[in-house]
Parts: C-alpha cells; structure tokens; sequence
C-alpha cells in the first residue's frame, strides 16, 4: 500500500544519505569564506553611529543619460523590431488608426517637431504598443514618462525601463521643476515623449480625470500634444491582473494640438482631455458621430458613469461588448433565421 | 526654387528624349536643328500647413460668406467630390479630398448639422470601389457615412433622384442630382489638375444626367472647342457649361465651390527619373532607366500595368480657394497656369507625344486602343493655349503598343465600340448621329453602369468626342509601335520605329519637317504665340 502512494522508506534513507555525502565536502569548501567580511563585505556599523544617508538615485532621481548613447540606442531598436514587436502582436495585436493626421509634419523627416503624445493609459501593455505603433520619424526618438515610484524603484526595474522603453522616471504626483528640465532638454534635442495625463493605470477599467502633465510640458516646451486613445488593453492585462489574457486593441491617433497663445494649463489640458474622449468615442462608434459629439460635449466620458458599485462595473461591461476590440472571444454560435 | 518650364532647341549633343510607350519607354533620338522639346516647369513648393490653409479658405471665403455662416441646425447639407479620374496617377493618403471634406464636416459638426449626404460625383464614369473610396476619402469618412447611406455616388440614370434646373437661351436642359439640388447648401470639393476642369463643369458634369450632358459632350460641340487648356471663349464645350452654370446659379442651390491645385510631382522613387531632363540623369538614374525597360520587356502585361497602377503619386497641394464658383475658379486657374504654363514659339509640322499607361478614363484598368486616342489627341493634343502646337494639316506622332485589349468590368461598352461602330466610323459627328443613342440607351450598358463598376455605355463615344479637335486639325496620326491592325481601325497609320514614322510623315510634311515633342509627365500646358 505504502509503495504505491510514494517512495519507500529505503529510497528515502538512500537520499539522506547521499546528501549527507554532498553536504560533507560543501561545508568544507565554503567555510573559508564565511569567514570572509569586510572589505569583501559591507562593513557592519557601530553601535550609537548613525550614517548619514546616502543621495537616492532611485526613484526620480534615477538617472537614465546612459539609455541615450549609442550602444544602447542600437540595442533599444534591436529590442523593439523583434522581441517587443512580437510580443505586442502576440499579446494585443494593435490596429494603428489616425497616423493620416501626422502626415504634414511625417513628411518633414529629420525637421519633424517633437511631439507630446498624450495617451489614456489602462495597462502596462500601453507603452508597449506605443512604442511600436508611433509612427516614424517619432519611434527612432520616443521616451516614455514612467512612474518614478514604479519603474524605478529598484536598480534593476529602473535600467530595464530605461534601456527598452527610454523611460524616465516621472514623479506622478507633481510633474516636478527637475523632472520639466530634463524633459524641455530632450525635447530640444529633438525627443519625443510618451506621458499618461492621467498619472497611472485606471484602476477599474474606466479612464481617470487628466492631470496637467502633458498640457503643462507642451506649455513650457512648445511641443504639440497628439490626443491618443488605446482601447482594448484593459481588458488584455488590465490593472490588477496577473496574467495577459491575448486579443486584440485599437490606437486611435488624434490631430496635434498646439496651446493658444495665453491659455492656461488647466484650459489646454481640458481640450486635451476632450480631444481623447473624442477618440474613444471614434473607437467605439465613428469619426462623424464622435466629432458631432465633441461638438455638443456629448462624447461618451472615459472616466465612466458618475455611480459607483457594480453599476459602474456593469456599465464598463456594456462599453466593452460595443467595442471589437479586447480579450479575444469565442465565435457565438449564430443559428440561421429561416424565418 | 523650381525651374520654369522650357523649350529647348534639339542639337547633335542632345541625348535620346525619354517617351512613354503605356506601361513602359523608350529612349528615341530626335532630328537635331529642326526639332524642339517643351519641358515642364518643375513642381511648385507645396502649402506646409495644408490643413491650416483648407480652414482659412473655408473662413475667407471668396465673395461669399464663410462656410461656418452658411451652416445650421436641421439643414440639409450635401457634399460633391470629384471621381477617381482625379488625380493620375492617385496621390498618396491622405488625399486632397479627404482633407476638405474633413474639414467641411469640422465645422458642419460645429454647427450641429445633422443631414449630411457625400457623393461621388461620377457623371458617366464608373462607380468607385470601396478601397477606391476609403483612398480618396480616408477610412474615417467611409465608415462614419457610408454604411448609414449617406455616402454614395452619383447615378446619372436614376431618374426619381434627378431633378430639371432649367433651360439655357440655346435649349441646354440643366438636369442634376435631386439631393443636391434640393440642398441647403451644395459644397463641392474639387481637384484641378489641368485647366479644363472646375468651375461650372464640376456640378453641371460630375452631378448631371446623359440628357445634360449630351448638350455639350458630342462631336460638334468638341469638334468647336479649340482648346480644353486654354482661354474658355474658344472652348464651346466651356461655353455651353457656362450657360448651364448660369441656371444653376440662379436657380439651382446655393453653392460653396471649394478648388484646390496640385503640384506636378507625379512619380516617386525609383520612378523619378521619368520627369528628370535626360542630361541631368545620373548614373543611378540611368541604371534604372535600364533596369525598369528591360525587366518591363519582360513582364507580362497585366503584371506591368498592376505595378503602374498602383503607384502613387507624392502630389502635394499649392492652393486651395473657396466661394463663389466664378471667382473661385479664376483663381485657381492662375495657380494651375503658374504651374504648368511654358510659353512656346510658334507652331511645328510634327508633334509627337508618349502615351502613358494611364488616362483619367483608366485608372486601375486597361489602357485600351479607343482612350489611346483619346489620351493623344484629346488630351495631350489640347495641352496647349492660343495655337495647338502642330499646325494644322500637321502631322501628330503617338507612341504607345495599342494593344487590342479592354477591361470587361470598367469598358463593356467599348468592346463594342470597338467592333461595331469604329468599323463603320471614325466621325465623331457621324458615329454621334447614327450610333449614339442606341449604346446610350441599352439597357444592359445602364444595368452595368448603375450596379457594377462600368463606364456608362455611352462613354466611348465621348472618350472618341474628345479627340475631335485634334482629330480633325491633324493631317495624319501615326502611331510607333502599336498593334498595326488595331491602329488601323482607329483610323491612324502605324510604323515600327521613329525613323519610320517621320518617313510616314514625309507624305504629308515634306522631308524637312520641324518637330515638337511634349516631353510629359508632368503636366504642362503650351503657351503657343
């Protein structure tokens, strides 16, 4: 009975011993160097001495000059033409709509202005898209504003941020003096930039109230703001899952938007936040309804039905069942009507 | 800064000038002391801010009120474009008319319009196909209007939908499309790539019915219009459509005319080259040259014509104006002339020209022997202002293999043209008279036209009417390198080489001819003094 519900006990005494074999000649090998410390390792700290602590370079102080020389640069465009490119066609499959209304300043190549591209922002999967479905001349000079206290919170997360997507860390609560500089530096050297205005992933699959980010950089930088709408990631790899489920999403690119002389951020980031709603209403419907709406201020909001609770989740399903796009579903079986 | 057209006097130094042959070249070497070759000025520095101009000529308007004050809730609005016979070879997305009716319909959503109807206005070309319409227009406009069915194209033929305007003092009946006669406002959207288009000629030809346009489009009226480039007084075929204009003006619905012109850079890399002044061409250059006519040799027709097909065109826009259709259009006239216009002295006793692989009657189909002629001496022939630039009794040199081949979708009823009255005639006048109706009214001609892709069943006749001028100017057409038997039935000569062509000619012009050669593309009008 026993032998057939696992090993016997002699096989177990064997195993032991055969460890015990191996254990032996490792404690051997490795005492010398348990005895090894300082200086081959960190020094301990004295009792009552306190250590100053040392300048973070973690977080938005992280510093990612490195991800824009060369080497990585060439190993950035290695990355995105084929695993990255790969995977966002395995994972959500983005049909690229809009790029038409880039063409005037496309075909000014290497003189291209840098622009601000200002996307809604459901899932990690969104940078990934982004940085295949810019279109060229933008993609070879793309960074992407990342959440400081996200992508950069250790060593290791901060340079694979840094070396795949050019991201910089980006304070999320208050797009900081330092943080600007950095940016309007980039921009004149001809960088464009990826930002989420909305500050992170929506947590609930609605989109969230824009912050000033983006209108706030255009302001201070003179770059165009090109509204973006994503549809469909939330439901691929949404906040909060924890594994992508694959289908299929829409990038809808908008017109560029330039601030009026004298408008303020909040106004200029309010017809952002129009220009993105109106998007998504062209995702779900067309471009004639949608811009018919934009003019009455009747688009759909991305932020979703002011109830909460599950009328709010249900809604969201409603909006999803309109759209083509998302997790892929089964073919429902359609009986023919024989009248 | 692009350089102005020029005529430039052939000599023994001249390299070999670059003629089209359909859907390939041929470098032929021209009789130097006698002979000249009018190049086209090269393209004009497009607009950089398209869109912004498009919104500027929507808001300052010529004599009339901008666009935005003409908009209102609960109107009926309806927008006209011009067909797939415009521009050729097609431009590069986004097209010009995707832009303007984009913006159009910017400030109609402004204005809270809701009944919005596009149409292709076709005339008696073809119905577009989807893809055709999603290039002209964009994906955008196509799937917001067209499943609702409020994009569609003009049907010259149903006749519930056709509405009569009125009568002109010469008994022209001004019939159109009831939708957009019954139309608050009628805003057309328009691309002038040659002089002979816009104005009056959008609404009263790409909106009307066969009763209309069989007033002007015949071989009397094309046979009296000398020419479709130049001065619109000795075009009969612009006067009658001014008269009509007239009715419509006064009786028809309001109309917002909006123009735009296109630069001349018809060709992209590697194809470049073909617009190039042959000494200019660079090693590059002629390696493609080479490369393109000996692959082409060798390609099998139909592969050839898809491959020219579907280039397109990097033409970028020069100006866009918009108002009252009068004004509108003089002025897109001068930018169209500032682009294409090279003065030339004096008229030759042989004018040769290259027929490319397409005219505004095929694209995406076949070149066939009846629009070879009509591409030379309709529309090549015409390219000119004041004097024709051959003299009369002179002699017209076409390049092109007039191959007797059709396209059963787009031109069933030239197959029969082809067969039944070219053997009979070759008489615009005559073929009008005697053939004429009955290819106009066969009921199995309108079923294609109104349901499928096909060119109207008349239109034979008036792609033959179009080259009745030069038709009747010519003392002879020879054709190089064409089907002999097929050229014959189009009652022109054919020869196998250049040599024998001015042979050919010698008949009719002596030994000693001069020679013209339009060196097209790109387009170009001769100012002949």
């Amino acid at each position: 009975m026993g032998d057939s519900k696992g090993p016997s006990r002699q096989a177990l005494r064997r195993a032991a011993k055969v460890g015990d074999l191996v254990a032996g000649p490792m404690r051997t090998v490795l005492r010398p160097t348990a005895k090894v410390g300082f200086p081959y390792r960190k020094p301990t700290v004295p009792r009552g001495v306190v250590v100053p602590e040392e300048a973070s370079k973690l977080g938005a102080d992280y510093d990612t000059d490195w991800a824009r020389r060369p080497l990585a640069k060439a190993a950035r465009t290695a990355i995105h033409r084929g695993p990255l490119q790969a995977a966002v066609k395995a994972l959500a499959d983005p049909e690229v709509l809009g790029t038409d209304r880039l063409d005037d300043l496309a075909r000014l190549d290497d003189d291209a202005p840098p622009l601000i591209f200002a996307p809604n922002h459901y899932s990690h999967l969104d940078t990934l898209i982004m940085s295949v479905a810019v279109p060229e001349p933008w993609r070879g000079k793309l960074m992407v504003a990342a959440a400081a206290d996200y992508f950069f919170d250790t060593r290791w997360k901060g340079a694979a941020s840094a070396l795949a997507l050019n991201a910089l860390p980006i304070d999320r609560e208050v797009t900081g003096r330092k943080s600007a500089d950095m940016i309007r530096r980039l921009i004149d050297d001809g960088y464009s930039l990826v930002i989420y205005p909305e500050g992170g992933r929506s947590p609930d699959g609605w989109g969230q109230e824009f912050k000033g980010g983006a209108a706030y950089l255009s302001i201070r930088t003179g770059a165009p703001v090109v509204p973006v709408f994503i549809d469909g990631t939330g439901a691929i790899f949404g906040k909060g899952m924890k594994r992508p489920k694959p289908g299929t999403s829409r990038v809808v690119f908008g017109r560029p938007l330039r601030p009026e002389p004298g408008e303020s951020t909040r106004r200029f980031n309010a017809r952002i936040e129009a220009a993105v709603t109106m998007l998504g209403d062209e995702s779900l419907t067309d471009a004639w309804t949608a811009r018919r709406r934009a003019a009455t201020g009747t688009n759909p909001k991305l932020t979703g039905p002011e109830y909460t609770g599950w009328r709010r989740q249900w809604a969201l399903t409603d909006r999803r069942e309109l759209g083509s796009v998302g997790v892929r579903r089964r073919q429902k079986r359609r009986w023919p009507d024989l009248g | 800064m692009p350089r102005p057209g020029f005529v430039l006097e052939v000599d023994r130094s001249t390299p070999p000038l670059l003629f089209w042959r359909g859907e390939n070249f041929s470098l032929e070497k021209l009789p130097a002391g006698r002979s000249r070759v009018i190049y086209p000025p090269e393209p004009l520095k497009p607009i950089d801010d398209v869109d912004g101009a498009i919104r500027h000529a929507l808001l300052n308007p010529i004599d009339q009120d901008p666009l935005p004050a003409l908009l209102f809730p609960g109107m009926k609005l309806t927008i006209a474009f011009d067909d797939v016979s415009l521009p050729l070879p097609k431009m590069q997305q986004p097209d010009t008319r995707q832009r303007v009716i984009e913006a159009v319909l910017d400030m109609a959503a402004d204005a809270g319009v809701d009944d919005v109807h596009i149409i292709a206005a076709l005339g008696l070309h073809r119905r577009m196909h989807e893809y055709e319409l999603r290039h002209a227009l964009g994906d955008r406009i196509y799937d917001a209007f067209h499943p609702r069915g409020m994009l569609y194209q003009h049907d010259a033929e149903d006749h519930d939908n056709l509405v009569e305007l009125g009568t002109t003092p010469h008994g022209e009946v001004l019939e159109i499309n009831k939708r957009a006669a019954e139309s608050d406002l009628l805003v057309y959207v328009n691309i002038n790539s040659v002089p002979m288009d816009g104005g009056w000629k959008s609404v009263c030809t790409g909106l009307a019915s066969y009763r209309c346009l069989s007033h002007h489009h015949n071989g009397h009226t094309l046979q009296h219009t000398r020419s479709l480039s130049g001065h619109r007084e000795h075009s009969a075929l612009h006067q009658s459509i001014w008269r009509m204009g007239k009715i419509l003006r006064d009786h028809g619905p309001k109309l917002f005319q909006i123009e735009t012109s296109l630069n001349t850079d018809m060709f992209p890399s590697p194809f470049d080259f073909i617009a190039k002044r042959e000494w200019e061409w660079t090693a590059r250059d002629r390696a493609t040259y080479l490369a393109t006519t000996k692959s082409l040799d060798r390609t099998p027709r139909r592969l050839a014509r898809k491959i020219f097909h579907s280039i397109q065109a990097p033409h970028r826009m020069t100006s866009v104006q918009a108002g009252e259709t009068g004004a509108v259009h003089e002025l897109t006239l001068q930018h169209v002339y500032r682009q294409q216009l090279v003065p030339v002295e004096g008229q030759t006793d042989i004018l040769t020209l290259g027929i490319p692989f397409v005219s505004p009657y095929n694209p995406d189909g076949i070149m066939n022997p009846i629009l070879v002629m009509c591409m030379g001496l309709g529309y090549l022939f015409n390219m000119y202002r004041n004097k024709p630039l051959v003299r009369e009794g002179g002699v017209i040199i076409m390049t092109h293999p007039t191959y007797r081949e059709f396209h059963p979708v787009h031109h069933p009823s030239y197959i029969d043209f082809f067969e039944q009255v070219l053997p009979d005639t070759t008489d615009p006048v005559v073929m009008g008279q005697k053939w004429e109706r009955q290819y106009a009214e066969d009921e199995w001609y309108r079923h294609l036209y109104r349901t499928g892709n096909a060119y109207h069943g008349v239109h034979p006749f008036y792609a033959w009417y179009w080259g009745a001028h030069g038709q009747q100017w010519a003392g002879k057409v020879i054709v190089v390198g064409g089907d002999p038997s097929t050229v014959r039935r189009l009652g022109f000569t054919p020869a196998s080489t250049m040599d024998d062509a001015f042979e050919l000619a010698s008949d009719v012009v002596g030994r000693a001819p001069t020679i013209t050669h339009l060196h097209v593309p790109a387009l170009l009008v001769a100012d002949v003094s």
